[in-house]
């Protein structure tokens, strides 16, 4: 689960992260009250949106009156912005953050991530803040420094150090970015986090370290453990994430063989041999295992409610707790209801693979049954060109 | 004798009183796999599928010996389960949970360290050596006993791979599934291992998906040893649409996107071969046999 930057600043400040003052507005109105309330004479006015590269996007802007701070609000609220992160849809403007304006000497990137590989939470960091950060990754990759943390030991001082040392905070700023790294990785532990970024962390003339963005994303398996973290989750935005919404993991796409498989490997295989066989599919959908039949039978009929959907192509592989004929039985029940005949081509492998046959026979299902899984992807391209 | 699990091997069931686990250990049961004891905190003492049931996971072995332990304890106490089976010094443990916290399994991983206990999953279908022993929930009539290892981190497209050996008249020797979760215990690396040194083993299929760099990891692994045996690799995702992204971080702490076209690059110039289609994944072992 992804949070927004100012909810992100908010949850670090007890950790350490000091940034400038700033306030979360609504409405043009709210951001012009805020600004005049954080006082000053130059504001950031930034749209809260869940991903990154904003910045690029229009997404932040300076501005040196309070009228100019409702104006910019007013034209990023209920905007869609479309950032290199957001894919193409983009991200509907629902908040801004408005933000004093803070005067950097210079600009570093420090972030907390799950390193795969090593298995370990890692520290990383640069000298060189900024959205440019994964081509300075590429192109420069000795301007990037790691830390692996010992889930043992916690952040070992030594180690921070030397990172503050390689991000350009050594010196007279090696303790102070020294104990922001300890507390950083405490609030990761802490909240079950994901993800801490601070990009850019600023160094102030008076030798300060302001996080001037922050991002951060707290781990969906651990959330039964932070109720307070999925109080801040936007209801409005995760309607668009299928997932929370029906419970399984829905991805709408714009081609026109709608998709039933069970596993996300499987899923992702059934595309790539769709598109291989020329066919494009219209959904991605991953029927989980523990599904039950009601569950099973909402996902077929979102996918059969699609317009676009010409054929319905269903791949299971029977197995763990999931049986072919109870996702026939699912099947049958959702055709039943859409109400439209949709040509199905069916293929199902593994536990009451022909109990599903059957079923789908004895409830008037028509759908051509394929032996196997290349079979059943020629045979719905086939489908959808109008021959059976 | 294939790998990591054979008809000797004695599993003990963390979890498996609950329905879910009940189902499972039932099917094992039935599949042929030896399984002496339960463990259920509280219920120690009871009797549950005919098994002796244990309080904790070091009685039960003591008790019975048991080598191999499966986990259907649920995601909030499925780590203090993997723990315990980890200091109580059982050989395998193998487990099914899915959704378990990734900084619990960064803790796991760290207990693993020093000790001679192999972790597979959590997340995994689990491991099967057809005829010998399933432990897991994959379905045990798509295997045949034959000479191809499969190793995979997906469940349903691992049981995909394994009824087309076994329609091709292939079979398999073992088929495990490492997990689907992001910090998990044995790797595409180390399995491969395991099978190149087996010789009940002809062939190894590796499946892997989007995400992390460890088919990356086993390419290198793989172009290095330049095994005898042939491999033949699919990476599932080559369509799928770019998602949402916050941040850099991860990108930058992995040093790649793991997209499928930078893993079957990487898996096809360490001499893998990678069939177009992920139906062919058995026709193009059998062809590399025959050659």
């Amino acid at each position: 689960m992804d949070i927004h930057e100012y909810q992100a600043k908010q949850l670090l400040r007890p950790y350490g992260l000091a940034s400038p003052p700033g306030e979360c507005a609504f409405t043009a109105e709210e951001a012009e009250l805020a600004a005049r309330r954080i006082g000053g004479s130059r504001w950031v006015v930034k749209a809260q949106i869940l991903a990154g590269d904003r910045g690029l996007a229009g997404g932040v802007k300076m501005v040196a009156s309070e009228p100019d701070v409702r104006e910019a609000a007013r034209a990023m609220l209920g905007s869609r912005l479309v950032t290199p992160q957001t894919g193409g849809e983009g991200e509907p403007v629902r908040r801004v953050y408005v933000e004093a304006v803070c005067q950097a000497a210079s600009e570093h990137y420090l972030a907390l991530g799950l390193d795969r590989t090593a298995s370990r939470v890692t520290l990383v960091g640069s000298d060189a803040g900024g959205t440019a950060i994964e081509s300075v990754a590429g192109r420069q990759p000795e301007r990037i420094s790691h830390v692996a943390v010992d889930p043992v030991d916690g952040v070992n001082a030594a180690d921070a150090r030397r990172l503050a040392t390689d991000i350009g905070l050594g010196g007279e700023h090696a303790a102070e970015a020294e104990r922001l790294m300890i507390g950083l990785y405490d609030a990761f532990v802490a909240y079950d986090a994901s993800l801490i970024e601070i990009n850019p962390l600023a160094l102030t003339r008076d030798g300060a370290l302001l996080a001037l963005d922050a991002k951060m994303s707290i781990d969906d398996n651990a959330l039964f453990r932070h109720r307070d973290i999925e109080d801040l989750r936007e209801r409005e935005h995760e309607g668009r994430l299928d997932r929370a919404r029906h419970g399984f993991n829905y991805i709408a796409l714009d081609g026109d063989v709608g998709c039933v498989v069970n596993g996300a490997g499987l899923a992702m295989a059934t595309m790539d041999i769709l598109k291989l066989h020329g066919g494009v599919p219209a959904n991605f959908l991953d029927v989980p295992p523990a599904a039950g039949r009601d569950r099973i039978t909402a996902a077929c009929r979102l996918v059969l409610e699609n317009p676009r959907v010409k054929v319905m192509l269903v791949n299971v592989v029977g197995g763990g707790i999931t049986r072919c004929d109870v996702v026939a039985e699912a099947l049958a029940s959702a055709c039943r209801a859409a109400g439209r005949p949709v040509p199905i081509v069916a293929r199902f492998e593994g536990v009451n693979r022909e109990l599903a046959r059957k079923v789908l026979r004895d409830t008037g299902v028509r759908a051509v049954h394929a032996e196997s899984f290349g079979d059943a992807a020629a045979r719905a391209v086939r489908a959808v060109a109008g021959e059976r | 004798m294939a790998i990591l699990v054979d008809a000797g091997t004695r599993v003990i069931g963390q979890g498996i009183t609950g329905r879910q686990g009940t189902f499972h250990a039932e099917q094992s049961i039935a599949y042929g796999t030896r399984f002496v004891a339960c463990v259920t905190p509280g219920k120690g003492g009871s009797r549950h599928l005919y098994l002796p049931v244990y309080d904790r996971v070091a009685d039960a072995v003591e008790a019975t010996g048991a080598d191999a332990s499966v986990v259907y304890v649920p995601p909030e106490r499925a780590a203090d389960a993997m723990l315990e089976a980890i200091h109580a010094g059982v050989k395998l443990v193998v487990c099914v949970t899915e959704g378990i916290p990734v900084l619990d399994m960064v803790r796991v991983k760290r207990a693993l360290e020093g000790t001679s206990t192999t972790l597979l999953g959590p997340n995994t279908p689990g491991i099967i050596t057809p005829g010998a022993c399933r432990i897991g929930i994959m379905p045990g009539l798509i295997h045949r006993r034959g000479r191809i290892g499969i190793v995979s981190r997906s469940s349903t497209l691992t049981y995909e791979a394994a009824a087309q050996c076994t329609a091709t008249g292939l079979g398999q020797s073992t088929v495990v599934g490492i997990g689907a979760d992001p910090v998990h215990g044995i790797g595409f690396v180390d399995c491969l291992k395991l099978f190149l040194a087996d010789d009940e083993t002809d062939g190894i299929i590796l499946i892997g998906e989007i995400g992390g760099v460890e088919e990356e990891a086993a390419a290198t692994f793989l172009g290095e040893a330049r095994p005898s045996k042939p491999v033949v690799g699919y990476v599932a995702g080559t369509t799928a649409p770019a998602g949402r992204r916050m941040g850099h971080a991860g990108a930058i702490i992995a040093g790649g996107r793991g997209s499928a076209r930078e893993k079957l690059d990487a898996l096809r110039g360490a001499g893998v071969i990678v069939p177009d289609s992920p139906a062919e994944i058995a026709r193009a072992m059998a062809q590399a046999l025959r050659t």
